[in-house]
């Protein structure tokens, strides 16, 4: 057998879902005995049987995904329960298997991939959907690029009616149907308790995150999921300042931007400078946005001078 | 060999694996360690909290990079993705070499994150071979290849794991990261006798050893770098150092992770081999 289609064949069985007692399948994906499949292509030894040494890789995969996937979506386990996640998230990692080198991608299908099947999260679809959009974006944040920052100066010359502003990389935008992002801090600070608690604390603490997650009702939020000084933080807008950074990561030029989101604002037009100065202040100060890209003509010109 | 063109003609000593709950430790303390390793995935990163703190031990330390996900086995060519970040790492933490594992793991696309065993074929082994040489020539540092433990063989192999190691190096002209523990758990598996292997291996390619500790069940042995180095491991890094001198030695340990001292001491265990080693040149 060449070594591509050896590897396709045990690739095939090490990613087959095991059984409910966490066991390799007897049946292969393709319909063929596993036990055939391993003894193709796996030699036994005098304690294990070639099926037996193909099962401790089928078990260390599946181990390995979901509890690197389960690291990553800990608020979701708190919307949807534990054994439903479990569930769920094998269904996931069978449509949506790792395609990349790095672990740290493997929810990044997830959001689309809940949208088409709506039954995991069942009425708590939206609450579901709310949570991976914010836990994906956290990852995003973690370890996202960050583009040298704008500075005042950099905005000197620039006509408003043409600038264009970039959000960083690491930077996201969430409108969100309900407050996920108090549940996901309160489900970090009840696992970080539990690390050091008893047994009848965490009793305690799992019915408290159970009744905290049944009680949450929807209440329209927008929010920015970004980083400073390393450290990832949820920061809240208003509905306009979502507007406008929405806008401006669209591709708007700044004026279109902010007359846009303030169209049909209930701020009062004689405040609305005051409230846009301020947004920005605290957007430039928190370093959101990248460094203008200088245009060949602009760089012509500095040569020029 | 100490210094050699595998290892950017280095001389390390004892290191010991860069791991997240150490990282306070180190950079507070500032504990005296020959070098780091890191698992390059880790890092080959956009931005955020672990690149910044890598750039603080590059400040204060030696770190040399090891990969998990290079797959120099796997039949499909070197993904560019990876390789460019890999190279933009190496570009930062100026390793003298890198090592990633004599396995496969990913098929059409298809990520196991795991370190699936090798058929030992002449076929796996040009390919592979071919392999080392194109991340060699893209990322332009010595590369070595590790020999993986595991609980597997295939019916097609052509030759032990010895000699396959042997033929991949020698077409690859590589070197070889020498994981004396993972020789331990195949040879228990796979029931050779583990001071043939050691023996076997060309001394003057050997880059860097590993040493590390793993979990015995009932039928087999799992390599799970959660222990201690047991007492056969260092009597087979002690044949290892004898053969190839004193080479640069890392500690794995990445699972119930201890105190950063416990781990260090572990690691400096290996120090009465190296120093005997040393004499035996001296002499």
């Amino acid at each position: 057998m060449k070594l591509l289609s050896l590897q396709r064949h045990m690739a095939r069985a090490v990613m087959t879902p095991l059984t409910r007692a966490e066991r390799m399948r007897a049946v292969a994906p393709d319909g063929r005995s596993m036990r055939a499949v391993a003894n193709q292509i796996i030699k036994p030894n005098d304690r294990l049987t070639s099926f037996e040494r193909l099962e401790i890789y089928n078990r260390q995969y599946w181990f390995r995904v979901l509890s690197a996937f389960a690291e990553d979506f800990p608020g979701l386990r708190a919307v949807l329960g534990g054994r439903r996640f479990d569930s769920m998230a094998k269904a996931y990692l069978i449509d949506c298997p790792s395609q990349s080198f790095t672990l740290r991608n493997l929810g990044s299908r997830l959001v689309n991939w809940l949208q088409k099947h709506p039954a995991w999260a069942g009425e708590r679809q939206h609450l579901a959907l709310d949570m991976a959009r914010l836990e994906w974006a956290d990852i995003e944040a973690f370890d996202g690029l960050r583009e040298p920052s704008l500075k005042p100066e950099d905005l000197a010359s620039v006509n408003p009616a043409k600038l264009r502003l970039r959000l960083q990389p690491y930077v996201s935008l969430l409108a969100l149907r309900y407050p996920v992002d108090e549940l996901l801090l309160q489900v970090r600070k009840d696992s970080d308790d539990l690390d050091v608690a008893s047994n009848t604390f965490n009793e305690r603490h799992k019915r408290k995150r159970v009744s905290a997650v049944a009680k949450l009702k929807p209440s329209p939020i927008f929010l920015t999921v970004h980083r400073l000084d390393e450290d990832v933080y949820f920061r809240r807008l208003d509905r306009e300042e979502f507007a406008i950074l929405s806008a401006l990561h669209a591709g708007k030029s700044l004026n279109a931007a902010i007359e846009s989101a303030l169209r049909r604002s209930p701020i009062a037009v004689a405040d609305r400078a005051a409230h846009v100065e301020k947004w920005f202040h605290t957007w430039s100060a928190l370093g959101w946005f990248c460094r203008l890209e200088k245009s060949p003509k602009i760089e012509k010109a500095a040569a020029r001078k | 060999m100490p210094a050699n063109r595998f290892n950017g003609h280095t001389d390390y000593g004892i290191g010991i694996g860069l791991r997240s709950p150490h990282y306070h430790h180190i950079l507070t303390r500032k504990p005296v360690v020959d070098w780091f390793e890191i698992i390059s995935e880790n890092f080959m990163i956009d931005g955020g909290r672990p690149l910044r703190i890598l750039d603080q031990i590059l400040e204060q330390y030696k770190v040399v990079q090891h990969g998990v996900s290079m797959y120099f086995g796997s039949a499909e060519r070197p993904n560019r993705e990876h390789l460019q970040r890999l190279k933009t790492l190496v570009q930062r933490t100026k390793t003298p070499w890198l090592s990633d594992h004599l396995c496969w793991g990913s098929v059409d696309g298809r990520y196991t994150h795991d370190l699936l065993p090798m058929p030992y074929t002449f076929e796996a082994a040009r390919i592979t071979a071919q392999k080392i040489r194109e991340v060699r020539d893209f990322v332009e540092i010595p590369v070595a290849v590790e020999n993986v433990s595991s609980y597997a063989e295939f019916h097609v192999s052509e030759m032990t794991e010895w000699e396959f190691l042997n033929e991949v190096a020698e077409r690859a002209d590589c070197g070889i990261l020498l994981d004396v523990n993972n020789i331990y758990v195949s040879s228990q598996n796979h029931s050779f006798d583990p001071f043939t292997y050691v023996n076997s291996v060309p001394a003057e390619r050997v880059a860097q050893i590993h040493i590390a500790g793993h979990s015995k069940y009932r039928k087999y042995i799992l390599d799970t770098h959660d222990h201690p180095v047991i007492d056969p491991v260092w009597k087979l890094y002690a044949r290892a150092i004898e053969r190839v001198g004193h080479t640069a030695t890392l500690l794995e340990w990445d699972d119930s992770i201890p105190s950063f001292d416990e781990v260090h001491d572990e690691a400096l265990k290996a120090n009465r081999f190296l120093a005997s080693a040393s004499l035996a040149t001296a002499v």
